[in-house]
């Protein structure tokens, strides 16, 4: 007994110490996750050259941590102890100097190394992304089924009346009713006012319908000026969305990059070399002219330094566009909020060209204020709400369901429209 | 406690016939339907042509939906600068300067266009404070009658020609004619052009000047210069006509240390309170926040100077009237009683008269305590004799050229022909005017100066205190800066811009200094110095006997005056100003002879104590028209009666009737009274005795708001609104007030059982935020400041004169203004009123659509997108403060029926693409058939949760300050979340329960707005006088 008793005490602390080991890489990569996407993104992918180098192995690169440490809060300052590698990787990326970043810790760049560890190698594919993206597909096969259904239900039911009604015809002939003139059922009174109704019900609905869809308009992919693929930046390369649309923390607009932020990376990528790029109708774009194109607009001559003042700005084709009496914040939603980009543009970073994914509907504003849950506890703001604190810590608010924006008030008509 | 009478029009105060039968009507007029009994297929829309009409019009609304969506554009900066961010408002501080009128501001600029001006708090002078002048500057900016390049001639024209045409007719000299220049730099840059170009000089003009108080100080203390003032250390302040709340010198700074002395501290053991005596010739603001006045003709304050200044020496007061006399003995008493803090000003623009003023304020200890002669002032330095000197050399032929800037002496001097005459005779006429104004008209070479907002430069209005200027938007047009100009004249190569932060930099140690200035906005003196001068009494009694030597008049006079919104004629180009009712008259749009009861009488055969006649004057907006003339000149204007005017005295108002090249809005809006004024001693004279009035037997209808929006209850009706009481009763039972309402609640249980008790709904909860508002009556003394700032934060849109006759007019905020008392003198109330955002709020029951609602944050919330206009919200409103657009006043629908024949110029040009540039991008533009009211601001409420959110923090008061508040130069407006225990509106209402009301508390409405009430000091005089008529009646 007392055998197994130790070896239980020693497999829970071996347990014990893995488990907890185990949620404390996991946050530390969490928490290295937000870090890097703040700091590192806008220059450095994982498994890919940006503006900086590919970080997947960085640790084994440097041969002391505390260089590293130094090198990425005051890369300038170490740049001047002459470390023979930091200034090699200086040249190799011709003299771009990095950002400083004095307010990270060692513990943070910790944790933004434990994060680039945690990234699988380029190739491994994200799962959970194709689940969702199949759903909408049934669905569309199922009506198709339904309808089907309905219309043979509808075909037999009609048989079936018929033959109601030959049959009562003959008990009648047999009971000796006189037989009236038998009438066809296309000037049957019943018929016609069913189907009457019928085509009223549904013509209502679809009239109804088609007039809510009025001025909506999901699925818009207006061609743009240039064939911007966010597949290529945000996906393949992993460039932070904020990188380019700075104005999301921020405020109200997320705002689209000015030339000269394009220009950031592309004075030096002058040509795509990756997977083919393909419109949804097939045709290839020749992704190294679409660069020129950029050029063009920014007044670049290759192999010349470029003069930004001679850029043009690039006139987008606007998307999302929400009418004159809504009010839309970026900020509330991504900064105060949280709320991934994915969540109303979709899965923009598998899209070529956007397009729209939600109908921008009130509906589907409201939906999901009712479902989406504020950052009660992690955002100081929400501390006066001193009543709902207590609630939830006595259990008379569904701690799982939490304080959702509609609770706060998130779907008064003033919180958008004023 | 017996409470006053309060009433708004004669009718109400008759309770005449159509009063009674309009309180009821929500809308002023008739509604357009046409009862028509002869049958359903013969009515004039039968039911075929409806099916016919329904048909058509979902068809073509199907086909128009149908169409393809239009493509929008979504264009990105080029290079975007590093601390933009489009959608995120900057903030720069500038100053507003506008002639010698300086108030420093923030202004807040948002995608590169600045939409609002609020005050700078780091300001000691204004500390925050703006006039309705100010809060309408930045409309100004996209004035479509801005003028867009410089003209010769009338032609248009390159600066280089210009300069190059100019540059051979400046030898010998020329004259620089400016309005008083507060600026050092431009002080500066003007004294080298005098120096490069021998025999030129600078002479300063104001419209309105203030040479007899310069003169009388030069008389008195042998400096040419306007001391400050101090009403916030006086606890006695006599002002004789001096309109120091609306126009006098500097307003915004007044009102702000004017409040200071009027605010109660409920706390405080011995509560405290400033008396303000005032002697009015004709009804104006400061008159009407007077707690006690005195009516007199402006022939009259001469004597009553000489008087004051022997009673407070303890002599006779002789040479006045009986009424007068007895005001003269309460004046001098208080003011002894307050020796060292008491103060004595005067409007007169008579040398004579000041000086003997001087000497009063010597007596009682002014001198050196409320007077400071340590930091003098800057806002007026014109010598009228000066100008009158220029324009005889002028008509003589001795001026070779002369430039104009900021002054308008063919519009503003009362001889304006003779300018005309000399400026004909001048070879080379140059007007710097940024539109074609009047003198602009004259003048052959028109180089527009920059819009201040636009500039660069800086003020000094105070000596010491420095106020920056720095561009907000680049210019939009092809104009140049004065000094810039000037500079090029002077063969200084320098560009004005760069000549200010020369001028700086060095002053304030390098580019540093100057930068942190610059987002300051202002310089402030270490220590402020308060200093006396020594009194020169030998030119007292050369003054006295010269006042004295006036003749005192027994006919009816003349008094010109400004009004808060247009001044001396600069606001009239300005929509918002002119749709602004005038705090005193509530008339909009117009100027007119301000009457009194008594005179209508006489003059009108109108008495108002006779119901029917005081409705055939008020019912309807055509007033009588009168030829007043004086000196063989004339006026014709339709005339208006407003009680606490001197019953031989009429009034008119300056300003009006501009050249129609000034903007759309002076177009048939009032006439110039600029003529009828003179000059006396040297100095404009803006008084004339013996004028003589015909009634004409025309009319004109004048958009006269007094009488809009006034209702009726059945249980109770609207004296209830204002609560108001004498500073004696208060110390004597400082609870009154809170006694009555508890009396009223009785029955429901008190007031603390108010809410629960009185109502079969239920009460809910407001978990995180409500939102509440107080306003203290005491503080406001109804400028308008707060209605503009609305104006333009809300989008709210001007809807042009003839529908403000219909009584259409949109503001969101009115300041009601309520008399009590005698007729001819009565006690003035003002009291802001929006939307009290009711807990219980009655519009929102009766809303078949459910477009009013309430938030759980205690906001009354209106969605326009919801909103199918039935008006029923604002039929049940009690406060009335619901607009509906009656017509597409912002050019929002697609269809342009909607304002044609409906809207006038005015209205059409604010929907030019220029004029919407001041549009606030965060508030929606109303369209046709909704209803619209007072939001508190809740753009700005939301931008302030967001801003704690973003920063994971409780909100705090810093974050919120509505567009009434911060525009309210005697804070007379608090707001902000009432849950929160230690925000201001909590502490207000803690602070103060004693005088705290809510308006028409017994509808049980709840409102969120707490107003705190009226205390005035009134004289025990007048008191006892009272007690003793009611003892008599009993």
């Amino acid at each position: 007994m007392t055998i197994l008793r130790s070896l239980a005490k020693i497999v829970s602390i071996f347990l014990f110490i893995t488990l907890s080991s185990s949620i404390g890489n996991q946050l530390n990569a969490q928490d290295g996750k937000s870090l890097f996407s703040q700091n590192c993104a806008s220059c450095h992918a994982v498994n890919k050259k940006l503006t900086g180098p590919a970080l997947a192995g960085v640790e084994d690169r440097w041969p002391d941590k505390k260089n590293l440490y130094a090198w990425i809060k005051n890369n300038q300052a170490f740049l001047k102890t002459g470390d023979a590698y930091a200034n090699k990787l200086y040249n190799e990326y011709n003299k771009t100097a990095m950002n400083l970043f004095p307010t990270l810790s060692d513990k943070d760049i910790d944790a933004i190394l434990a994060y680039i560890k945690s990234v699988p190698a380029a190739g491994a594919a994200p799962a959970g992304g194709t689940a969702t993206a199949a759903a909408p597909a049934e669905e569309s096969d199922s009506t198709l089924v339904f309808g089907l259904l309905t219309l043979i239900l509808a075909v037999v039911a009609l048989i079936l009346l018929q033959v109601n009604s030959n049959l009562k015809k003959l008990s009648d002939d047999k009971s000796g009713i006189p037989a009236t003139e038998p009438v066809p059922f296309y000037r049957n009174k019943a018929y016609i006012a069913f189907i009457a109704i019928i085509l009223f019900i549904a013509g209502g609905y679809m009239t109804t319908v088609g007039a809510m869809n009025l001025g909506r308009s999901k699925d818009y992919q207006p061609e743009q000026p240039i064939y911007y693929s966010h597949k290529v930046h945000a996906g393949v390369n992993q460039i932070n969305c904020q990188y380019c649309h700075t104005g999301t923390y921020q405020g109200k607009q997320a705002t689209l990059p000015s030339v000269n932020v394009c220009m950031n990376c592309h004075a030096a990528i002058n040509e795509y070399k990756g997977e083919a790029l393909k419109r949804e109708n097939g045709d290839v774009v020749d992704g190294t002219a679409e660069i020129k194109k950029l050029y063009k607009y920014a007044g670049f001559t290759e192999g010349q330094p470029w003069d930004a003042s001679k850029a043009k700005p690039i006139e987008w084709v606007r998307i999302h566009n929400l009418p004159d009496h809504v009010y839309f914040n970026h900020a509330q939603h991504v900064n105060a909020g949280q709320v991934a980009c994915q969540q109303c543009h979709g899965e923009i970073q598998k899209m070529g060209e956007v397009k729209q994914f939600a109908d921008l509907s009130m509906g589907w504003c409201v939906n999901c204020h009712r479902q989406t849950k504020v950052q009660f506890k992690d955002n100081g703001f929400y501390s006066i709400y001193e009543k709902f604190h207590e609630d939830l810590k006595s259990g008379k608010i569904d701690s799982t369901k939490g304080i959702t924006v509609e609770k706060i008030g998130g779907t008064e008509c003033q919180k958008c429209h004023y | 406690m017996e409470q006053n009478k309060n009433w708004q029009s004669f009718g109400e105060l008759n309770k005449s016939e159509a009063y009674n039968k309009e309180v009821n009507n929500e809308f002023n007029e008739e509604l357009p339907m046409v009862e028509d009994h002869s049958g359903f297929l013969q009515a004039k829309a039968p039911r075929r042509d409806f099916l016919k009409y329904l048909g058509f019009s979902t068809a073509a609304a199907a086909a128009a939906a149908s169409c393809e969506m239009p493509i929008k554009k979504a264009i990105p900066f080029a290079n975007k600068p590093e601390d933009i961010v489009p959608g995120i408002a900057d903030y720069y501080a500038t100053t507003y300067v506008q002639d010698g009128d300086v108030v420093s501001v923030i202004a807040k600029v948002r995608d590169g266009r600045p939409i609002k001006l609020e005050g700078n708090t780091l300001s000691p002078i204004t500390a925050g404070g703006t006039s309705a002048r100010v809060q309408a500057a930045v409309l100004d900016l996209y004035d479509t009658a801005r003028l867009r390049f410089p003209t010769i001639a009338g032609k248009e024209a390159t600066f280089e020609a210009v300069d190059k045409a100019i540059a051979a007719e400046l030898k010998g000299g020329a004259v620089i004619v400016t309005s008083s220049i507060t600026s050092p730099s431009t002080k500066a840059v003007i004294a080298q052009f005098l120096a490069k170009n021998p025999g030129s000089k600078h002479v300063t003009y104001d419209a309105v000047s203030f040479s007899g108080m310069l003169l009388a100080n030069e008389a008195s203390y042998g400096k040419k210069v306007i001391p400050s003032y101090h009403f916030e250390k006086a606890k006695a302040i006599v002002s004789l006509s001096a309109d120091f709340l609306g126009t006098w010198l500097s307003p915004v700074e007044f009102a702000k240390q004017y409040a200071t002395g009027k605010k109660i501290d409920e706390q405080a053991k011995v509560p405290a309170m400033s008396k303000h005596i005032h002697f009015e010739t004709v009804a104006s603001l400061t008159g009407s926040n007077a707690d006690e006045k005195y009516l007199c003709r402006p022939s009259e304050i001469g004597a009553i100077a000489v008087a004051l200044l022997s009673a407070v020496k303890g002599g006779e007061i002789a040479g006045v009237d009986a009424k007068l006399k007895a005001g003269i003995e309460v004046a001098a008493k208080a003011l002894t009683a307050n020796k060292g803090a008491a103060l004595v000003v005067a409007g007169s623009n008579d040398k004579d008269i000041q000086i003997v003023v001087n000497a009063i304020n010597d007596v009682i200890g002014a001198n050196g305590t409320t007077i400071n002669f340590g930091a003098t002032v800057n806002y007026r330095q014109g010598i009228d004799s000066e100008f009158a000197a220029l324009v005889d050399d002028m008509n003589a032929g001795k001026v070779n050229t002369i430039l104009f800037h900021g002054a308008n002496p063919v519009y503003t001097w009362p001889a304006a022909d003779k300018v005309k005459a000399g400026l004909a005779k001048v070879k080379t006429t140059i007007s710097f005017s940024g539109k074609l104004d009047e003198t602009a008209a004259v003048c052959k070479f028109v180089i527009p100066d920059h819009h201040f907002l636009e500039s660069w430069g800086d003020a000094e209005p105070v000596t010491g205190h420095i106020s920056f200027i720095q561009p907000t938007i680049a210019p939009l047009f092809k104009t140049r800066a004065f000094q810039d100009s000037l500079l090029k004249w002077s063969g200084d190569a320098t560009e004005y811009t760069s000549y200010v932060k020369n001028y700086w930099s060095a002053k304030l140690g390098g580019e540093n200094g100057w930068n942190k200035t610059l987002q300051d906005g202002v310089i402030n003196p270490a220590t402020p110095v308060v200093s006396g001068a020594t009194i020169n009494s030998s030119a007292v009694a050369s003054a006295l006997i010269a006042v004295n030597a006036a003749k005192a008049s027994s006919k009816i006079e003349l008094a010109l005056y400004q009004k808060v919104g247009i001044g001396a004629g600069q606001g009239a180009s300005n929509p918002w100003l002119q749709e602004l009712p005038d705090p005193v008259t509530r008339a909009t749009w117009d100027n007119y002879i301000i009457v009194s009861p008594a005179m209508a009488k006489t003059l009108l055969n109108i008495d108002l104590n006779n119901g029917g006649q005081a409705d055939a004057y008020e019912v309807q907006p055509p007033k009588k028209v009168v030829k007043l003339s004086v000196d063989g000149k004339s006026i014709e204007l339709p005339v208006l009666i407003i009680p606490g005017t001197h019953p031989q005295t009429v009034g008119i108002a300056i300003g009006y009737g501009r050249a129609e090249s000034v903007g759309k809005a002076v177009v048939g809006t009032g006439k110039n009274a600029y003529p009828l004024a003179c000059i006396k001693n040297g100095t404009v004279n803006f008084s004339c005795a013996d004028v003589k009035l015909e009634v004409t037997g025309a009319t004109y209808p004048v958009a006269l708001t007094q009488t809009h929006f006034r209702y009726d209850t059945t249980q109770g009706n609207r004296t209830e609104v204002m609560k108001e009481m004498t500073f004696a009763e208060y110390v004597k039972n400082p609870k009154e007030i809170l006694e009555d309402r508890e009396a009223e609640a009785k029955p429901f249980g008190g007031l603390a059982n108010y809410e629960k008790d009185a109502t079969i709904y239920p009460v809910y909860d407001r978990p995180g935020i409500k939102w509440g508002m107080s306003v203290d009556l005491n503080a406001c003394n109804g400028c308008g400041a707060c209605v503009v700032a609305c104006n333009a934060e809300n989008n709210v849109a001007i809807v042009g004169k003839p529908e403000v006759l219909r009584g259409h007019e949109m503001h969101w905020l009115r300041i009601d203004k309520y008399f009590s008392g005698d007729m001819e003198n009565p006690k003035v109330v003002f009291q802001p009123l929006m939307c009290q955002h009711c807990d219980n709020a009655p519009c929102e029951n009766v809303c078949p659509v459910a477009a009013t609602n309430h938030s759980s944050e205690g906001l009354n919330q209106m969605t326009y997108n919801r909103c199918i206009g039935t008006r029923y919200c604002a039929n049940n409103c009690p406060f009335k403060v619901r607009r509906f657009n009656w017509a597409d006043y912002t050019g929002a629908d697609s269809f342009p029926d909607n304002q044609e024949g409906e809207v006038n110029d005015v209205v059409l040009n604010m929907n030019d693409d220029l004029t919407r540039m001041v549009l606030n991008p965060d508030v929606t533009v109303r369209s046709r058939g909704v209803i619209e009211k007072c939001s508190f601001c809740v753009q700005r409420l939301q931008a302030a949760k967001l801003d704690a959110k973003k920063d994971s923090r409780p909100m705090a008061d810093s974050d919120i300050k509505v567009a009434c508040q911060q525009s309210c130069p005697t804070n007379a407006i608090t707001f902000g979340n009432a849950n929160d225990k230690h925000s201001a509106i909590t502490k207000v209402r803690v602070d103060n329960p004693n005088r705290s009301f809510y308006v028409l508390e017994q509808l049980h409405v709840l409102p969120n707005v707490t107003y705190l009430a009226k205390v005035r000091n009134a004289g025990e005089g007048e008191e006892h006088a009272e007690k003793a008529e009611a003892k008599k009646e009993a």
